[in-house]
Formats: structure tokens, sequence, C-alpha cells
């Protein structure tokens, strides 16, 4: 059994920075298990710009912002496995891996940092009705078709749902000279971010049908058209509105969901909400030495807030190490009021906050003008006012740890209300 | 010349392959589309029915407990999932309760084992999470689920193993007979045979009606389902029903072999024999449907959706006899529900009975038959000390292609390279798995496709999902597959 300090599972942007910033923590040994044959995760098939706008202050591809790391973590001598793949966690943190190279290994580490990421929801989870011929992907896989293998997955598509990486594809695929249809939501609202919908969809005169949604795939081997109809206020399609189109292809774009299998096994609590783990302003889950960040712990919209996350990760993954015992104290809890879907970490510990404590939250609808009330225990303690909120894009709130260091303090609670 | 040509390469159509291998004999299975078990076989509810139910004297009842009865063996030979885990057939009011009392007596009448009709305290035991409004249960402890596909793919794998032929993509387009001789037209060039076995499925009728003026019509019924995450997996122990009304027989909730739950059928009859599409109606009768079963059944756990055409004899009855009309020429037809269950049976029926009869004499034995398949090897389910030792032998089992099911890359090829092999991305998934687990194939999809490629020497291009023209790549992009 080889021992190290510090074992981060998975080698995407959320991995790396957690790995790089332990080390610069003056963690000594740690490894990056990564399951694919290369580091940087999904952002290696992203090779749209824009990504680093907050970290670097510059637009870069996803392999440039993924290279940045990679090349610090080398730079650092930081260990890590490629073709890696991890069988399971214990709560002891013992992992078992296998590989090629080296075959069936087990290690141990003093903390584990999981970032294993998160997968696309697909057909099934809609229940879509209709033929189950090829030509229907989750976005994602139809990314790594075109971007890392170099295949074109078809000529006419139509994307259902708006999520980034859908709209991102609607671009891709029209720059490869395939005609996109149109891009169907199911909301009335975009769950993408807004400059997206701008740069991928407007700027290519490609419609956005809100309230919207795929109701029927035709052509039992390949796909050879989708019907798609209007919903209600209750998301159920209205008889009468059903629009044909003629295509080959359907991409999905219908959410994302973490990957949480090995977190499960290693039996760390989930919350309901994210789907990923919850934990404290620490980035730890319920299981001591077991830390969470990355699109993991919850669906993050930017690469830049992953970064920042993972960061706080490995720091503290590094003041574990150096002192396991760590602070025992009641924590508390973070609660999604009125239009929050939720907030991550869930659970704060007053006396590791340095200053500031940061959360991070989704909203459930599109708001304007309204206002963001932070409340503890009840008593109001932030009120703050935002332009637009949009359940695409993660809302990031900033609360001094003196407005709930009190002593017997149980929850802080988030609401979205019209002031 | 073959001296026997099987139409059809179904759980049906493959059994009595495998079965006619246990003979010094020259056997061909003909199957119109580019894998076995690629009609009905691949969707059902995949239960092996206890037999309470079809009526006394009828094939389908005596085929039913003999098929049943055999699954054990059967499974163990071909190396394919099994699991006798009993049924309940739940009665939501006291009405419902003389219902249960005629399948316990018909159960025991055709020989069902260990039937009971049990009451709310002892059903809460086998199963906590049923509707409380049950009131009683008929206890079949025989009954099971099975693998389908798995069975008819291992069936076609034994009966090659044991020197039968499998030709696919060979569409039958015509029959004649001349001098005691069956010629068939295919789309693969012409086929000779003494005998001639029509395990076509649904398209039973139209083979038979090559050859002679059908007495019967197979017609397609539809019956569509959901398969739930394996999260959910302890939701239900045994094959749930609900108790049969006029209404029909109701849908069942069941655990699959693999650690699903699969919940459905519904009943449509449709026009043609190609919809196999789902419904919005048809998906939402199985969930208003499924609440009285279990009241909070997890539809949010979906991970897929399909349909099958059963293949509704105009007889009622499973057809399994030589024409009347055209000598040699067996119809196997009309095998729906309790098909799966009973087909075991029919595989021996056919082949020892009614092929061997009549070839009599040239049927000679054939001592070398081996019952049994190579064992495959699952990765996920050997020890930590197995996994090590196999990857030490054999690398590519360390690389893990699916990440939601644990399958690796030695046990993809190996799919790839048996007998009956896998030619198409979801021909691998039937056989070991990837691509069947909670993303659905969104992360090792580009991965089997990719294996694929490389085992049978084609291009990524060439790769179908699943039929003849599902293709899952139209070309390359701009800059090409090779930069």
């Amino acid at each position: 059994m080889k021992a190290y300090d510090l074992i981060v599972v998975g080698g995407g942007p959320a991995g790396l920075a957690a790995a790089v910033e332990a080390k610069k923590e003056g963690v000594d040994k740690v490894l990056v298990l990564e399951r694919d044959r290369e580091l940087g995760g999904i952002l290696q098939q992203c090779i749209h710009n824009g990504f680093g706008l907050h970290i670097f202050k510059e637009e870069l591809t996803g392999p440039e912002y993924a290279e940045r790391f990679i090349d610090e973590l080398k730079e650092m001598g930081i260990e890590y496995r490629l073709d890696t793949m991890v069988l399971d966690i214990s709560d002891e943190r013992i992992i078992h891996v296998i590989s090629k190279a080296e075959g069936f290994v087990t290690l141990v580490a003093k903390a584990v940092i999981l970032a294993m990421g998160c997968r696309e929801r697909t057909r099934g989870a809609l229940a879509i009705p209709g033929y189950r011929p090829a030509g229907v992907f989750t976005a994602g896989t139809a990314q790594r078709y075109l971007n890392m293998e170099g295949y074109m997955v078809g000529k006419k598509v139509l994307i259902l749902g708006s999520g980034d990486i859908g709209l991102i594809m609607a671009r891709r695929m029209t720059l490869e000279g395939a005609k996109v249809l149109g891009c169907v939501e199911l909301m009335p609202f975009s769950g993408g971010l807004t400059r997206n919908i701008v740069q991928c969809l407007d700027d290519y005169d490609i419609p956005l049908m809100l309230s919207h949604t795929v109701t029927d795939i035709q052509g039992k081997d390949r796909v050879q058209g989708v019907t798609v109809m209007k919903v209600d206020e209750n998301r159920q399609p209205i008889p009468g509105t059903e629009i044909q189109f003629d295509v080959d292809t359907l991409l999905l774009s219908v959410g994302l969901i973490p990957e949480n299998e090995l977190s499960k096994g290693a039996g760390v609590q989930l919350d309901m909400k994210t789907r990923g783990a919850i934990v404290n302003e620490s980035m730890e889950t319920s299981v001591p030495g077991i830390f969470a960040c990355g699109n993991v712990l919850h669906v993050h919209d930017l690469v830049d807030w992953v970064t920042d996350e993972s960061r706080r990760a490995g720091k503290f993954a590094a003041k574990y190490i150096a002192n396991p015992g760590g602070q025992k104290e009641e924590a508390i809890e973070t609660i999604p009021g009125q239009g929050v879907g939720y907030i991550v970490p869930q659970r704060i510990r007053p006396s590791q906050v340095d200053q500031v404590l940061e959360l991070f939250m989704r909203v459930r609808d599109i708001y304007v003008g309204q206002t963001v009330v932070i409340r503890v225990d009840g008593k109001e303690v932030q009120a703050k006012r935002r332009g637009h909120m949009a359940p695409g894009e993660m809302e990031r709130v900033k609360l001094p740890v003196s407005l709930f260091n009190g002593p017997g303090v149980k929850k802080i609670t988030v609401d979205v209300e019209s002031r | 010349m073959y001296d026997v040509a099987i139409i059809g390469a179904g759980v049906i159509g493959t059994g009595i392959a495998r079965e006619l291998m246990r003979y010094q004999l020259k056997v061909v299975i003909l199957e119109k589309e580019n894998d076995v078990a690629d009609g009905t076989t691949k969707a059902n509810s995949a239960i092996v029915h206890a037999g309470y139910d079809a009526p006394f004297g009828s094939n389908k009842g005596r085929f039913n407990v003999e098929g049943n009865a055999m699954y054990g063996q059967v499974c163990k030979e071909l190396d394919v999932h099994f699991k006798q885990i009993g049924s309940l057939v739940l009665a939501f009011d006291e009405e419902d309760r003389p219902t249960l009392q005629e399948l316990l007596e018909n159960g025991k009448r055709l020989g069902v084992p260990g039937l009971e009709i049990i009451e709310p305290d002892r059903i809460r035991e086998i199963e906590p999470n049923v509707s409380q409004k049950v009131v009683a249960a008929l206890w079949a402890p025989t009954a099971g689920i099975v693998g389908p596909w798995e069975l008819a793919i291992s069936y076609a794998e034994n009966a090659m193993d044991n020197g039968a032929e499998l030709r696919l993509n060979t569409e039958v387009t015509g029959i004649t007979k001349k001098e005691n001789k069956f010629h068939l037209m295919t789309s693969t060039g012409e086929v000779e045979a003494r005998l001639v076995v029509n395990a076509a499925g649904i398209h039973a009728d139209d083979i038979y009606n090559m050859v002679a003026q059908s007495e019967f019509t197979i017609n397609p019924r539809r019956g569509e389902y959901f398969l739930l995450d394996n999260e959910v997996s302890d939701l239900v122990n045994t094959v749930v029903f609900q108790c049969p009304t006029k209404m029909g027989k109701g849908v069942l909730v069941s655990p699959t072999v693999d650690g699903n739950i699969i919940v459905g059928p519904n009943a449509e009859d449709v026009q043609t024999k190609d919809e196999i599409n789902t419904t919005a109606d048809g998906l939402d009768f199985i969930r208003q449907k499924a609440k009285l079963t279990i009241e909070e059944l997890p539809f949010h756990m979906n991970i897929t959706n399909f349909s099958g055409l059963r293949a509704e004899p105009s007889t009622g009855d499973f057809i399994i006899e030589e024409s009347k009309q055209v000598a040699g020429f067996i119809n196997v037809a009309g095998i729906k529900s309790p098909g799966l269950s009973s087909a075991p049976a029919i595989a021996v029926y056919v082949a020892e009975t009614i092929c061997a009869g009549i070839l009599g004499s040239h049927a000679k034995r054939n001592p070398a038959f081996n019952p049994k398949t190579r064992k495959k090897l699952r990765f996920k389910d050997l020890s930590d000390e197995k996994k090590a030792d196999l990857i030490r032998v054999e690398p590519s089992f360390a690389r893990i292609i699916c990440r939601c099911e644990t399958i690796t890359e030695g046990e993809i090829v190996d799919a790839i390279h048996r007998n009956a092999g896998a030619r198409t991305i979801n021909g691998v998934k039937r056989r070991c798995r990837p691509g069947a687990g909670r993303c659905q194939g969104g992360f090792c999809g580009p991965r089997v496709v990719e294996i694929l490629a490389r085992e049978l020497k084609i291009s990524p291009m060439e790769v179908e999902l699943e039929g003849k023209d599902s293709h899952i790549l139209v070309g390359e992009t701009k800059g090409g597959a090779d930069e």
C-alpha cells in the first residue's frame, strides 16, 4: 500500500487547482489520479474561448486554461497518473486504483480531494418519446467527437435545452458546415449564460424557442425528424402546437449531474438539491479528511469559480493534513430560502472563516432588481439589490464573519425578495 | 445443403439451433438484422414466469411450466444471468381475491410448484414498498428474471461453438420447395435445406406466406417500458404484478438481473411491424398504472425508455408444429408472453421431437456436443485479488471504458471476438453493458466506437449504433480526424 499526503481524484480544472494549491501550502506528497488519457478534463474539448476572464483577466480557450495549471503542476513536481481509474474509496481514505501501466494498486492518503466532475443528463431523464435511432447525442459527447476525435455527428441539427454546452455546440456545428435549425428550451428562460445566447445563437441567426420541448423522435435507424411542441405554464405540451423539424441529429443540453458514485461509496453525505456532497466552509465533506470541489460538488457555469473553490479545497486539505484533529465545533447551517435553489457550502464553522464567508448559490427563476436578503437565525443582517439574476448564472454572496459569529448561531438563510 | 435452416435469430431461433447441435446436423440461422436478439427478444419484461396463468391444455401452459424448470441449468451452462426471485400478484381490494384463487388453482393444475395466497403482513415482509391498499397476493416462488438477449446471444454462441452457422444481414425473400428440399432466396444468396424452422417472430406469418397460405396471422402488439437507475434497485425484490382485471394485466414493477428496475408494459395493437417507438400517451399510462403498485415510484430516476412488439397470434396460443400444408416446414410462431419463459422447453421440443423426429435416423446424436459456453469475465464482480491477477495476465482489463457500469476494454474486446460477437454499439452494450448505465454511453460511446473500429478493422464512420443504417458519425470535421 503506497502512502500519500494528499490524493486528488480527477485531473480536470478542479483537481489541478486543488493539487497545486495544496502543494503551495506545503503538502509534500500529492498525487493526482486521472481516468482519461490527458490532464485537463472536459476543458480539453472546450476549444472555444472565454475561459479565465476572472482568474487571468484574459480570454483563453479551454485547453489553454488547462495548460496553465498543467504546467504549474509539472513545474512543482506533483505526481499524476493518467488512464488510471479509481474503483473505490473508503472512509479511511484507502483507494483502489487500476491502470494498464501499474495494474491493481492500493493507495492510502491523509486527505482526499474529490474532483470527478459531472455527467450530462440524457434522453432517459426526460423520458422523450419516439424511436431510439442513432443521431441523438448529449451535447458534450458531440463536442468530444468533433473537437477531439475529428468527426461530424450530423448535418441538420436541432438542440434541446439551452445549457451552455448546447449553445456552444450550436455555433460549433454551424462553423463546421452543419445547419442548426433551432434551440428548444422547456423553460421560459435560457439555462445558459447570456453571453452564449448572444454569441452562439443570435450571431448565427439560430432561433431560440422558449417554452417548447421535443415530444417525438422519428427514424428507426438514424434520426429523420423531431417534433417540437409549445408547453403551458405547467410545462405540459399544448395540443395543436406541433412543429416538425426535418433533421438528422438531436443534441441534448438538458443539465449536468455531479458524478458522485465514488463519494457515496466512501460514505459521503450528499445534498438532494446539488446532488453533490454536503461540505463545510473548508470544502470538507461529512467524512473527515475527504474534500470536494468543482462540478462534482455542484455544477458551475464558469471555470474561474471552479478554480476559486478548488483552491479553497486545496488550502484546507493542507490545513487538515497538518492538523488532522481539526476544529470540532457546531456548524451553522446555510438554508436556501425563497427563490434560492441551493447554497454551497451547507455547513459553516465560523472559527474557520477568514474574515469573509463566500457562498455560492443559484436562484430558481429570472429576477430583475430583486434583493438578496441574508438572515442569521431569522434576523436580517444583509440585503443587497441585484440587477439581474438567472438560474443559468451562479451567484456569489459575501458575508463578513462578524455578522454571524455569535454564540449558539444555528442557521444562515438566503432569500430573494422584491423590495 | 443444410439439414435445418432456421429463420430468425431471436431467443426461439437460437435456442432451437443450440438444441439441434446435440445431433450431427448441418444447421444455419438466417437473420435479417445485423445482430442476434434484435427483435422481440431485446425488448420485453425479462421475466421468467412461474406459469400459473395460461389455460390448462394450451401450449403456453405446458411450455411455460417446463421452461421455467429448465432455466437454472440452461443459464448455468450458458453463463447467463438468471435469478429465481419469485413473483407476487397484488390484489388491491377484496373483489380481486377470487381472481387470485383462480390463478392459484389453475397454476396447481398446470403443475406450478409452491403457489400460495399470502396476506398483507407477509407481503410487506417480502415487499416493504408496495401500496398500502394491498389486501392479498399470489406468491409464486419459482418466477424469475433473466437477461433475455444474453440468453439468445449465448444460445447462438453455443450453437456456433458446436458447429452451427449464423448468417446476419440475411433477409429471406422467397421460399420454394422442390423434391423434398427447400430453396430459400435471401439477400445474401440462396440457401438449401431439408427442414425450415420459421422462428421469424412478428414476421412469422409473412415467412409462412412464402410457402403456403398462412392459417394464422401475427399482429404486432406494442409494450412500452421505463428502466430506472440501479440507484433505486432496492425498490422491489421480486417481480410484482397487479391483479389482472377486465382492463388487462396491469403493469409490472420488477428488478432486472443488472440491478435496474423495469416498469411496464402497456399493451397497444399497432398497425405496422416496425412501430417500436414509445409514445407520450403510452408512457403516461404506465406512470399512472404503476402508482397502484408503488405510490411513489421514482420516475425521475429513469435512465431510458423502450418499447417492444409482442407477436400476437390470431390463434391465441403458441403455434409450434410442422405445417400440415408443407411437409418439413416447421412453424414456431406467435411466441408472445410467456415466450421467453417457455423458450428453453420450446427449443428442446422443436429440436428433439419435431426436427429429429422428421429426420429420423439421419439425426444422429453428436457425442462432441459441449453444452457450456466459455465463461465471461465480468471484471466488476471479481474480488480484489482476482482483479489484480487478471490485470497481470491481461492488461486490457485495467482500462475502464464504461464508468457507470465499470466495464473494461478486455470485456468489450472479448464480446466482439466471441462467436455471434458484437458488431454494433448496442450489440456491445447488450453483451457487456457499456452504455447501459446512467450516462447511457455519454462518456464511453466514443471509446466503444474506437474499439469496434479497431477490432473489426473498419472506419469509425462505418460503426453502427444498432440497425444497418444507424451510423453515428457522418463525416470528418474540416480539420479531419487525423489532425
